[in-house]
């Protein structure tokens, strides 16, 4: 069985989906990820689906419990690369992805973990909003 | 089953294991591109087919589909039938909602994947296995 | 009605035997109905391929222009009616130009053989078979010319919609016009696309020039949204004019947490506003 590779930069694990993995796959990275997290104390996980051509609510599950199993573990996930196509399909499946943040690219998604980590002092800050804006849950 | 003529160049796949749901998104894939669908329109297709799949395999117990060309006059499309042998579906009206989920999660089940086709027909009963039928037409 | 064995075995042998002959009689039959805008060499060209065409399918036992057996000569009066509309001919034309075979063959029929009863039961049934074929040009021809008119109206549609980069990160689309279903989706696309392609995490979406908002034309800017949310960019509505606003309250449609500006400066200062201080925070970690 193929496994999805997990990249360690810095203080970010990154992990580029390039095939058009089977459910257990998927279910393999979920549990990877959470591993690897652990193993390196990492802080932030950028997930890239610039490979996808499609995303279901399997897939869309596992980004989901991901995001949410990252959190616990102290790390924020971002999801980044989606195509205009994908997002459209999403749009008229329904499918939001509660609770997972996005970006368009692995270096928005960088500063987007960035800004995160550090909190921010007296500076004007926004209410609506940042770089790569988190989905509302339903 | 459905308004429309008949199926042609009709390739078959059993779906019986996780790879076998990849093996029909690579299959629908293919014949969509060579349908000359729009890329969106592809996407919604593709991942039409993943769902309903998916479904054939966790609810149905496993069983096959069809996919092929479709022409009804002027339009051609793609037409892709589920079939499986399955417990079949006891409440048609609640598992066509909005939300309704029997897995959990983000479940949009049938009624997403109605959405991204232009016509679906199932046809199911306690017992009697579920066919799904779902056609997209070129623009 | 299909032609018999027998006439496609007479029909094919008197198409070789008339030759070149017979592609030049066609030729001239053909050239005062196009009145010169084509040229007789080209005219000639064409008529010769299509006649070698007739020939190939006749010899080969097709007596029909239906079924798999007939696809080779209907791809080549396909070809032709596809030429000739973008040439510029009309249909007739096209058809006449099929049509006008009949004149040549006659010519040789004629010339050979008395009128007897054979003769005369061939050139009536093969007469039959060219019709078909011009009409089937004549179809072909419609179907081209469409498939042109279409063709046209997607360029039209995508020069009317232009998404500009406003500024690092930032890219605008000033809408115009009214926003059918069509529109609508092509300008989704486009944006969602240059979104990819630049980079930017915002997009100015700005209506000034929308004469009137209905609930349809609200869903597709809602969808727009949410789906370049779904990627990770933000998007502003701005140049809502006060009648609009009117509309989008009465109907009671629910822009929720998207930001509308009145006009597109309004947007693009929000936006920088924020993209500042972002750049701010920055370079204020880096220091410290």
């Amino acid at each position: 069985m193929e496994r999805v590779p997990v990249l360690k930069i810095g203080d970010i694990l990154l992990v580029s989906i390039q095939i058009d993995m089977e459910d257990q796959v998927a279910l393999q990275l979920q549990e990877d990820l959470a591993d690897r997290i652990v193993a390196t104390g990492c802080h932030g996980v950028i997930i890239d689906i610039s490979a996808l051509d499609i995303v279901d609510s399997f897939v869309g599950r596992t980004l989901a419990t991901i995001a949410a199993v990252s959190r616990v573990l102290d790390a924020e996930t971002v999801v980044v690369g989606m195509r205009p196509a994908v997002a459209i399909t999403l749009v008229e499946l329904g499918l939001s992805l509660p609770g997972i943040r996005t970006a368009l690219n692995v270096e928005l998604g960088m500063e987007l973990l960035a800004s995160e980590r550090d909190p921010d002092l007296d500076l004007p800050d926004d209410e609506d909003d940042e770089v790569g804006a988190v989905v509302p849950a339903p | 089953m459905t308004a429309g003529g008949d199926l042609t160049a009709v390739e078959r796949l059993a779906i019986r294991t996780d790879q076998d749901v990849v093996r029909v998104r690579q299959l629908v894939r293919t014949i969509a591109v060579a349908g000359k669908l729009s890329l969106v329109d592809q996407t919604k297709l593709v991942t039409a087919a993943s769902e309903l799949a998916r479904n054939t395999l966790v609810y149905g117990g496993g069983g096959n589909v069809e996919v092929g060309r479709v022409e009804n006059g002027r339009r051609t499309g793609i037409r892709i039938v589920f079939a499986d042998q399955g417990p079949g579906i006891a409440d048609l009206e609640l598992a066509l909602t909005d939300g309704y989920t029997t897995g959990g999660g983000l479940g949009l089940g049938l009624s997403g994947a109605r959405r991204l086709v232009d016509e679906f027909d199932i046809d199911t009963a306690v017992g009697r296995g579920t066919t799904i039928s779902v056609t997209k037409w070129c623009r | 009605m299909a032609l018999s064995t027998d006439e496609v075995g007479r029909f094919a042998g008197l198409l070789e035997r008339g030759g070149e002959a017979l592609t030049a009689a066609w030729t001239d039959a053909v050239a005062t109905s196009l009145r010169g805008r084509l040229s007789h060499a080209e005219l000639y060209r064409q008529l010769a391929e299509l006649q070698k065409g007739f020939q190939a399918a006749l010899a080969g036992g097709v007596g029909d222009l239906d079924g798999d057996v007939g696809a080779e000569l209907r791809a080549q009066l396909s070809e032709l009616s596809n030429t000739r509309a973008r040439q510029g001919f009309t249909a007739t034309e096209t058809a006449v130009s099929v049509f006008a075979l009949k004149d040549a063959v006659l010519a040789i029929l004629d010339q050979g053989e008395g009128a007897d009863s054979t003769a005369l039961r061939d050139y009536v049934g093969f007469s039959g078979f060219v019709d078909r074929a011009g009409l089937f040009t004549f179809d072909s021809y419609v179907r081209a010319r469409e498939e042109l008119i279409s063709d046209q109206a997607e360029q039209l549609l995508e020069l009317s919609t232009p998404v500009v980069k406003l500024w690092e990160g930032v890219v605008a689309v000033p809408l115009v016009g009214t926003l059918d279903s069509a529109r609508a989706q092509v300008v989704m696309e486009r944006l969602l696309q240059t979104l990819v392609d630049t980079g930017s995490p915002y997009a100015i979406i700005d209506i000034t020039g929308v004469p009137a908002v209905d609930t349809q034309v609200a869903q597709h800017i809602l969808k727009t949204v949410v789906a370049a949310r779904l990627m990770g960019a933000d998007c502003i509505i701005s140049g809502i004019r006060p009648q609009i606003a009117q509309t989008i309250v009465a109907l009671g449609i629910e822009f929720g947490d998207i930001a509308t500006k009145a006009s597109l400066a309004d947007a693009l200062r929000h936006v920088l506003r924020q993209t500042d201080a972002k750049a701010s925070r920055r370079a204020f970690r880096r220091e410290v």
